[in-house]
């Protein structure tokens, strides 16, 4: 049995994070994980003409690297599992066409890279599939005009408003031994405790954040120090002590090994508000960092909680309070790997 | 799905986490600069006044026009929103917020082409301007003309 309680899925096979790939705009390069990313952009547009062609392009090139590094061609993948915040997807959409991958659309707004990867790792887990790709992006000024106003408006935003991180990130799952374990992971349900402001994503994300974190330590019967690090996805300065909070409240102490990625994608003299946001937040974050630390053994066993506020606009304008969601996915350091 | 009470009680608990806006800054910062709007385009109509044959009325229409010229430019040179951060509504109740409304919404919008882009989504942040603008001016000059025939 792979299923432990209600919504915590243990890998019962070796399943291995072969290789990942990231690609990021001039505001992630110039922060302080520049050096960690595959392909980086020193103008918002990466030679595109509009700002979607430019997300696509991201996505496209952390595939590409993704695939570079594993000396894989498109042909030798069963699925692309991606998604992003537009509306349908769009990117991801775009981005199957052109390389051709059997492809199954995933979206749970920000949490759509743990959410992709840890069905990538379930498919690949019961037999379904040899190698999945699991891909997301985001782009400041797609998601500023999907979300909000656009971008040259001259609107003023609070101090917790968040910055979509314009980036994407890729990784390869296959049962092909290789340095990093997923080893379990767990979905999580949407949380909305009220939160109406599109400009205080942390405050309506912690409690999903939350949720998810208490689920997964219950249902896998652990506490938190058994992890190196436990890192959400974009709960900005807001949002990160209020889910220490919460799960203080519940008896779990995570004070000591919480980081949040949308805190670490950024310098804090960089002007983004209270932290990065976006799919890519935690996808470029993980996949490019983490995954380096991991590897060269400075941490063990980390669970990255991807957030994700399930906005949309007109919901919001209908004074529809705003649903959120976190999915959580568990990567170890294979003893033994190469 | 939580209840009335529940989130009540975390709006309440997260209050003490969550940044106070700076309300006092917020309004001085407005006032300098929403000041120094005006105090420019004075300075423009002045200028009008001076060089060319205005009077004090007739400045008023090529003023306008002017600072509408330079937010506009402001706007595609991706400065107005920079500023726009720093003054709240300072930069945005004036004329020039209006054209900053009109010209990013047109910039945003050029990638879907002349007409169903930038043409249809032109007034889309302004036009509540111009609605409840030509619904206040016909309310306020029904009232007047009320008032002046009963006078």
């Amino acid at each position: 049995m792979n299923l432990l309680g209600r919504q915590t899925w243990k890998f019962g096979n070796n399943i291995y994070l072969n290789t990942a790939g990231t690609a990021v705009g001039p505001m992630e390069s110039d922060g302080p994980l520049g050096t960690y990313f595959d392909k980086t952009y020193s103008n918002l547009h990466c030679d595109q003409k509009n700002w979607e062609l430019a997300e696509r392009q991201l996505m496209e090139d952390a595939i590409h690297a993704c695939l570079q590094k594993a000396q894989l061609k498109p042909e030798d993948i069963n699925f692309l599992l991606a998604g992003d915040l537009l509306n349908q997807i769009v990117s991801a959409n775009y981005t199957a066409r052109g390389n051709g991958i059997p492809f199954l659309g995933v979206f749970g707004a920000c949490s759509t890279s743990m959410e992709s990867l840890a069905l990538g790792a379930a498919l690949v887990d019961g037999g379904y599939a040899n190698r999945v790709i699991a891909a997301v992006s985001s782009h400041n000024a797609t998601a500023e005009r999907q979300f909000r106003y656009p971008t040259e408006y001259g609107g003023q935003k609070p101090d917790t408003a968040t910055f979509t991180v314009t980036g994407a990130g890729a990784a390869l799952v296959s049962k092909e031994i290789s340095d990093i374990k997923i080893t379990s992971a767990t979905v999580g349900k949407v949380v909305d405790l009220g939160i109406t402001d599109p400009f205080d994503m942390g405050s309506a994300m912690a409690p999903a954040a939350a949720d998810t974190i208490a689920a997964h330590f219950k249902e896998m019967n652990v506490s938190p120090d058994e992890y190196d690090l436990i890192a959400t996805g974009d709960l900005s300065g807001v949002g990160a002590p209020i889910v220490k909070m919460l799960l203080k409240e519940q008896g779990y102490d995570i004070s000591d090994n919480h980081r949040d990625c949308g805190l670490m994608v950024y310098r804090p003299d960089q002007e983004v508000f209270a932290g990065g946001s976006g799919c890519a937040c935690s996808a470029v974050v993980t996949y490019g960092y983490i995954l380096d630390e991991i590897r060269k053994g400075n941490l063990k066993k980390v669970f990255i909680v991807a957030t994700g506020a399930l906005l949309n606009p007109v919901m919001v304008q209908q004074k529809e309070t705003i649903p959120t969601i976190a999915h959580g996915v568990v990567l170890e350091r294979a003893e033994g790997g190469n | 799905m939580a209840t009335k009470e529940e989130q009540q009680a975390y709006a309440e608990k997260i209050k003490p986490i969550q940044p106070k806006p700076p309300y006092i800054i917020n309004c001085l910062k407005a006032f300098l600069i929403g000041g120094l709007i005006c105090l420019i385009g004075q300075a423009i109509q002045n200028f009008y006044m001076a060089f060319f044959n205005f009077s004090e009325e007739t400045a008023g229409n090529p003023t306008v026009a002017t600072l509408i010229l330079i937010a506009a430019l402001l706007t595609g040179l991706g400065v107005y929103d920079k500023i726009g951060q720093f003054a709240g509504a300072g930069s945005i109740v004036p004329v020039t917020g209006f054209s900053n409304a009109c010209t990013s919404a047109a910039l945003e919008h050029k990638s879907e082409g002349l007409v169903l882009g930038v043409a249809t989504n032109l007034f889309k942040l302004a036009g509540a301007v111009i609605v409840f603008g030509a619904v206040a001016a016909y309310v306020f000059g029904m009232i007047r003309y009320i008032f002046q025939q009963m006078m």
